[in-house]
């Protein structure tokens, strides 16, 4: 016999540990998803954004549709995660964001006691005509690395839409990770993605990240802060394609290389397809900047705790 | 308190320093005036004991303490410290953070809302701003300013901390400098405005990384006036000009 309360117990402890406010899943108010593993522990609609779920074998799918026109202040709360040492969490997602409408989405993602645990996310988003949708996600590893997640995410922004992705990994060893995402921009659409990655031990991070500006006047940042450390190895792709005409895209990518161990790599790509696209980048690979840390040294702090306020506040 | 004597410093081969002699007394405004290039920074740079600048002979005496060798974040806990010309920004640090990181030597320490309102910005509107790129660059420069106050050093070394500041708040800027000097600490003041030169003590006129003379502030303004504004041979002293001092 299953026993939801332990579990839900567990979850959401390991969401508070990440930063999350477990209290918002008893909140009828908030639009809220748990699933642990493979089993949905809560699940809550409110008039405006209906969400329809059930449980896989190997984990979950869920439909999220916010109706055209609503405003939410309060965000929804989503939260996975696997709390074994051992397991499988496959998340099937759509989320359908009518037009007119702006909702955030606050998801945390907790693994505190993985070993061999794959966390493989696939998610399909469509941000309405004049619509916004934040997405900001948390994860909450162990220190072990014995993670795989894997993220795939295709969104479409329709005209004037606004998609906001806000990816944050550093804490805990995350072991393996691959996310992917895609965006395909209409008229006027806006689009901004920014990924905030600490990687450590062994672990090795990659993130493609595309954004497809087919709509004339669509906007797109890809935005990544990378730290790796110990024998962390990482690899950013960031794309940026103009299509459209007077579409406008730009690539900011930091990656911070700690000691002679760590690796790092960054791929910008930019394509531009329309003559009036104006697509810039801009990618940085190496240590933390000089000037910074001996502009904190020169205030009394030693090189160490100078370097960690600087990534610290990179990752932020 | 510091005495610099006869340093030299080259880049690739090139001098940079060449044998600069200086003393200031505790808490001496001491001006710096020179052209573009003539070294200023570098000598900033080479008190502070950045990575890079170490001299490559002579000697820096503060207090009674040789520090020529002593790297960076020894000269701070001695508390020299240093507001850049340019200062750097950082993703993620707020001003409050910023100005709290500054460790005070002696106790006493100011608060960052204080120091905010003592450069002319207001703490409510600043404090939780981030010293990123989004500060215009006299906001930053003021921020600097906070940072040195909030630290209170014994040696302030201030590269150009009037430059970027628009003329109606140069006065207030003026005011912090000189309260830092009446709280004891000694100020390195390089400038460009002779109006802010006026405040120090002293003065030294820099060019070609030599001093070529040490006077009253109105006395080396008036020599810079004459000799460095349309001085055709900028970095290139006359030799009757040399040993001037
Ligand atoms: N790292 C370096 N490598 C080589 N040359 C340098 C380096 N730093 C400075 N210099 C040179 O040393 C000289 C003095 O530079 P410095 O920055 O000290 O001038 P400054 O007096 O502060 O000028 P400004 O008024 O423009 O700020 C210049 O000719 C400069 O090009
Ligand atoms: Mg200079």
């Amino acid at each position: 016999m299953f026993d939801y309360s332990a579990e839900f117990e567990a979850i959401t402890s390991a969401y508070e540990q990440s930063g999350g406010d477990a209290s918002v899943f008893s909140d009828k108010e908030s639009a809220s998803l748990v699933v642990s593993g493979n089993k949905i522990l809560a699940s809550n609609s409110i008039p405006g954004i209906k969400i329809e779920d059930e449980e896989t074998e190997t984990g979950a799918r869920a439909r999220v549709i916010v109706e055209p026109g609503i405003q939410i202040a309060s965000p929804v709360h989503l939260c996975f995660g696997v709390i074994p040492k051992e397991g499988l969490q496959e998340i099937f997602s759509e989320f359908e964001i009518g037009e007119g409408a702006n909702v955030s989405f606050v998801a945390h993602c907790s693994f505190p006691n993985a070993l061999r645990v794959r966390h493989l996310m696939e998610a399909k988003v469509n941000v309405g005509q004049g619509a916004k949708m934040t997405y900001s996600e948390t994860h909450f590893h162990g220190q072990k690395g014995g993670t795989v997640v894997m993220p795939r995410t295709e969104v479409k922004v329709a005209t004037g839409g606004l998609f906001c992705n806000q990816f944050r990994l550093v804490t805990g060893s995350v072991g393996r990770l691959d996310l992917d995402l895609t965006a395909e921009l209409g008229e006027k659409a806006v689009c901004d993605l920014e990924a905030k990655v600490y990687g450590k031990r062994e672990d090795k991070i990659r993130l493609k990240e595309s954004i497809y500006l087919n709509g004339a006047w669509s906007r797109g940042l890809v935005k990544s802060r990378i730290v790796v450390s110990e024998r962390a190895q990482s690899e950013v792709l960031g794309e940026v394609i103009g299509n459209g005409p007077h579409t406008r895209g730009h690539v900011d990518c930091l990656e911070i290389v700690q000691g002679n161990e760590a690796q790092a790599k960054a791929v910008p790509l930019l394509q531009v397809v329309d003559e009036t696209a104006k697509l810039t980048h801009e990618a940085a690979v190496g240590s933390v900047d000089k000037k910074q840390v001996q502009t904190l040294m020169a205030r009394g702090l030693t090189e160490t705790e100078a370097v960690e306020t600087v990534v610290r506040g990179l990752l932020r | 308190m510091l005495q610099i004597e006869n340093i030299h410093l080259n880049f690739n081969g090139n001098p940079i320093l060449n044998g600069i002699n200086l003393q200031i007394s505790k808490g001496e405004i001491h001006g710096i005036l020179g052209a573009n290039g003539t070294g200023k920074s570098t000598l900033a740079y080479v008190l502070m004991g950045l990575e890079g600048y170490r001299t490559t002979s002579g000697r820096i005496i503060f207090g009674n303490e040789d520090i020529t060798s002593l790297p960076l974040s020894d000269r701070a806990r001695r508390g020299i410290t240093l507001a850049w010309q340019e200062p750097a920004r950082f993703e993620g640090l707020t001003v409050t953070e910023y100005l709290s990181l500054s460790r005070t030597k002696g106790g006493g320490s100011l608060s960052p809302g204080v120091c905010l309102e003592q450069v002319g910005l207001s703490p409510s509107v600043y404090l939780n701003r981030l010293v990123d790129q989004a500060l215009s660059g006299g906001e930053r420069k003021r921020i600097e300013l906070a940072s040195v106050l909030a630290m209170r050093p014994k040696l302030a070394i201030l590269d150009e901390p009037d430059s970027g500041i628009d003329a109606l708040s140069l006065d207030q800027v003026m005011e912090v400098i000189r309260s830092l000097a009446k709280g004891g600490s000694s100020v390195v003041l390089i400038t460009h405005h002779e109006q802010v030169a006026l405040i120090a003590d002293r003065a030294s006129s820099l060019c070609a990384g030599m001093i070529l003379k040490t006077a009253s502030p109105e006395e080396v303004a008036r020599f810079f006036r004459n000799h460095c504004r349309e001085c055709p041979h900028i970095n290139r002293p006359e030799e009757e000009l040399i040993g001037n001092v």
